[in-house]
């Protein structure tokens, strides 16, 4: 079983669906596995997945070690840590990634203490060094340092951050290997006995985000970003401070304490730029800034920002947009 | 904050006789984060910038362990690792309602990683005797992984219930809440489990000028490696039994941001964002 030793990557599955942290990482680790010369392989564990451990093929696997049983449809804690600690003892991968995800650290974490191996949060970075070992990036004392971390116990374990890296185009050419595992239940002593779906949009997946801080002068005024927001297709978020005052909802947090995002835009309004805050949008793709001070911290990661009084610059730039969008139609 | 915490007092509670729950609330002393200094140059964090505290969010852990005692009876104790000063975190807990506190405290101790913590944690409480709940923050605001609670889990055989933002019940069993991203699961589990709690759980009380006086002159057990001993391999504890190591820490760089700034709000500029947000989304 030397030669499946390499990258193994933890496939998350919801409801049958797989996460597409799952494929960000299968992304980097395809990169990660080339570079040290050895397999890729993912480990998924559902109800009926077989199409799913195919997909992880188009997505980049060599081998998917594909567990298959109606009590594994649910996150069951004990059985999924259970059969995945025994595989990794069988298979030895050097490296083993799992999302960041609260399933995903939850797991991970008692993956690595049953294997008295080290693991490294939330990464953002990962790269390989010169000796082959794994170099893992990730934000610290609350999102205001990086910090450069290395283990030395195998494998090298880490939870990676969704929407940090990028999947690989699906390619239903690429050929892998589905390795059917007999999964050895136990009995739990947890059992989900309910589910409820948040009602709000989850605010991690939108494409653009109009976010409002202590700019605003009151609760209601989150609609004017809305309005915003909804010409751009995209949603609300909010600095702590807004969500503190009971203005809006906790869902709509960015940052630290609330949500990591990564949208196409992220337009921030009245936000000063706090270590906090920055920690939490960091990766957008399209950072504005709207803030009447010049010397505000936003400004300092913005692709483009407006010196000035949210209550002119956000109705103008309304304006504007619609009239762009009229000349492009 | 009564609706936030639901409890039926099950026969198995009433039971007990004398004996009420038994709670462990593993906390950490940490730096307020609003005050703590970054040496750009060093890329060093300056912990004696700013004052130390206890980890916020273990103050939701700390809050639903105390209406717990509340409600059913329990004996409710702080456990921490750190240097000597955090005896003052524990001192503060005291305040807000613990029963007593330990603090482990050792240079063999330093320099632990999340593996190595948890582990020393789970030999303490291992020293401790029996509990029924350890209660979890979510994280620290320092160390920032959220697995020291699972690992301590791990490490005592026990399960655990990550995310929890509600009790529904607690009793013979306890049934929670757990936030998964977009996603509830309604869990039920026997006891004894741990939970990590989030801040969304309760809000945690102030306590009063008369706990203080009271919690100054409290006793803090304190145990070191020594102590451990008969429950742990000492290799296990602090660097040594750490396989990660911090080999950096540099501040983030905002280098590839197009920086474009302008001064004021005529209608060019509005112009050029408005363009600039309708390009970047094709
Ligand atoms: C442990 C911890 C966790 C935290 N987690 C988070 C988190 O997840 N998310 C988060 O956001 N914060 C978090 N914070 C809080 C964070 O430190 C800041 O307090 C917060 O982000 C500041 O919010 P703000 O930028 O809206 O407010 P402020 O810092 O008060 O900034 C308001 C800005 O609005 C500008 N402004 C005022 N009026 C106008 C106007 N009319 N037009 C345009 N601009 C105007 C001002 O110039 C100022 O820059 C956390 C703090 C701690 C200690
Ligand atoms: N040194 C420590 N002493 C006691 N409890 C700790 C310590 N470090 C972490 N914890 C507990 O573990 C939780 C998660 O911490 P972390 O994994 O560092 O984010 C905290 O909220 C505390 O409840």
């Amino acid at each position: 079983m030397k030669d499946y030793a390499g990258v193994m990557v933890f496939a998350e599955q919801r409801e049958g669906r797989i996460h597409p942290v799952t494929y960000e990482l299968l992304g980097k680790g395809r990169e990660i596995a080339d570079k040290l010369g050895r397999p890729l392989s993912s480990v998924l564990l559902g109800d009926q997945l077989e199409a799913e451990a195919r997909e992880l093929v188009y997505h980049g696997a060599d081998r998917v070690f594909w567990y298959d049983h109606p009590v594994l449809k649910d996150p069951d804690l004990v059985n999924y840590k259970h059969n995945i600690v025994r595989l990794v003892r069988e298979v030895n991968p050097e490296i083993f990634l799992l999302g960041a995800t609260r399933w995903g650290r939850s797991l991970g974490a008692r993956i690595a203490a049953a294997l008295g191996t080290g693991l490294t949060a939330d990464c953002t970075g990962l790269e390989v060094d010169e000796d082959g070992s794994l170099i893992q990036i990730r934000p610290a004392f609350s999102g205001n340092v990086l910090a450069q971390i290395k283990t030395s116990t195998k494998p090298q374990m880490a939870t990676v951050r969704y929407k940090v890296m990028s999947s690989l185009p699906r390619d239903t050419h690429r050929n892998g290997e589905i390795i059917r595992k007999q999964a050895e239940l136990i009995p739990s002593p947890l059992t989900i006995t309910g589910k409820e779906r948040a009602a709000e949009a989850d605010i991690a997946e939108a494409e653009v985000i109009v976010s409002g801080g202590a700019g605003l002068k009151r609760a209601g005024d989150f609609s004017l970003l809305a309005e915003l927001a909804e010409l751009l297709g995209g949603t609300v978020g909010s600095s702590r401070l807004p969500v503190d005052s009971g203005w809006i909802g906790r869902e709509h947090q960015v940052g630290f304490s609330g949500h990591t995002v990564k949208p196409k835009v992220y337009i921030a309004c009245g936000i000063s730029g706090s270590p906090q805050h920055l920690a939490g949008m960091r990766e957008s793709g399209c950072i504005i800034a709207i803030n009447s001070d010049p010397s505000a911290p936003i400004f300092k990661i913005a692709d483009y920002g407006i010196v000035g009084d949210l209550y002119e610059v956000v109705p103008k730039l309304i304006k504007n947009i619609k009239r762009l969008k009229r000349c492009n139609s | 904050m009564p609706e936030l915490l639901k409890v039926s007092i099950t026969e198995d509670i009433n039971r007990r006789s004398g004996a009420s729950l038994r709670i462990i609330v593993p906390m950490k002393q940490v730096p307020d984060m609003r005050q703590v200094k970054f040496d750009t140059e060093k890329g060093k964090v300056d912990r004696s910038s700013a004052a130390a505290e206890i980890n916020p969010f273990d103050l939701h852990a700390l809050e639903t362990a105390v209406q717990l005692k509340e409600k059913l009876g329990a004996a409710v104790t702080a456990i921490s690792m750190g240097p000597r000063r955090a005896e003052v975190a524990l001192r503060d807990a005291l305040a807000r309602g613990a029963d007593s506190a330990v603090l482990l405290e050792d240079s063999k101790f330093a320099g632990a990683d999340t593996l190595a913590t948890s582990y020393t944690l789970a030999c303490a409480i291992r020293k401790l005797g029996g509990f029924d709940l350890i209660i979890c923050g979510e994280k620290t605001v320092d160390g920032d992984t959220g697995q020291v609670g699972p690992e301590l889990a791990e490490h005592l055989n026990i399960p655990h219930l990550a995310y929890v933002s509600k009790l529904v019940e607690a009793g013979e069993k306890l049934v929670a809440v757990c936030d998964m991203e977009g996603e509830a699961h309604i869990v039920e589990a026997s006891l004894p489990v741990l939970l990590m709690v989030t801040k969304d759980i309760n809000i945690p009380r102030l306590p009063t000028f008369r706990d203080k006086a009271m919690a100054r002159k409290a006793e803090v057990t304190i145990w070191n490696a020594e102590e451990l001993s008969s429950f742990a391999d000492p290799s296990r504890f602090g660097i040594e039994g750490s396989p990660t190591r911090v080999r950096k820490v540099f501040l983030p760089s905002e280098e590839g941001r197009k920086g474009k700034i302008f001064r004021n709000t005529n209608e060019e500029a509005i112009s050029d964002v408005a363009q600039a947000i309708l390009d970047f989304l094709g």
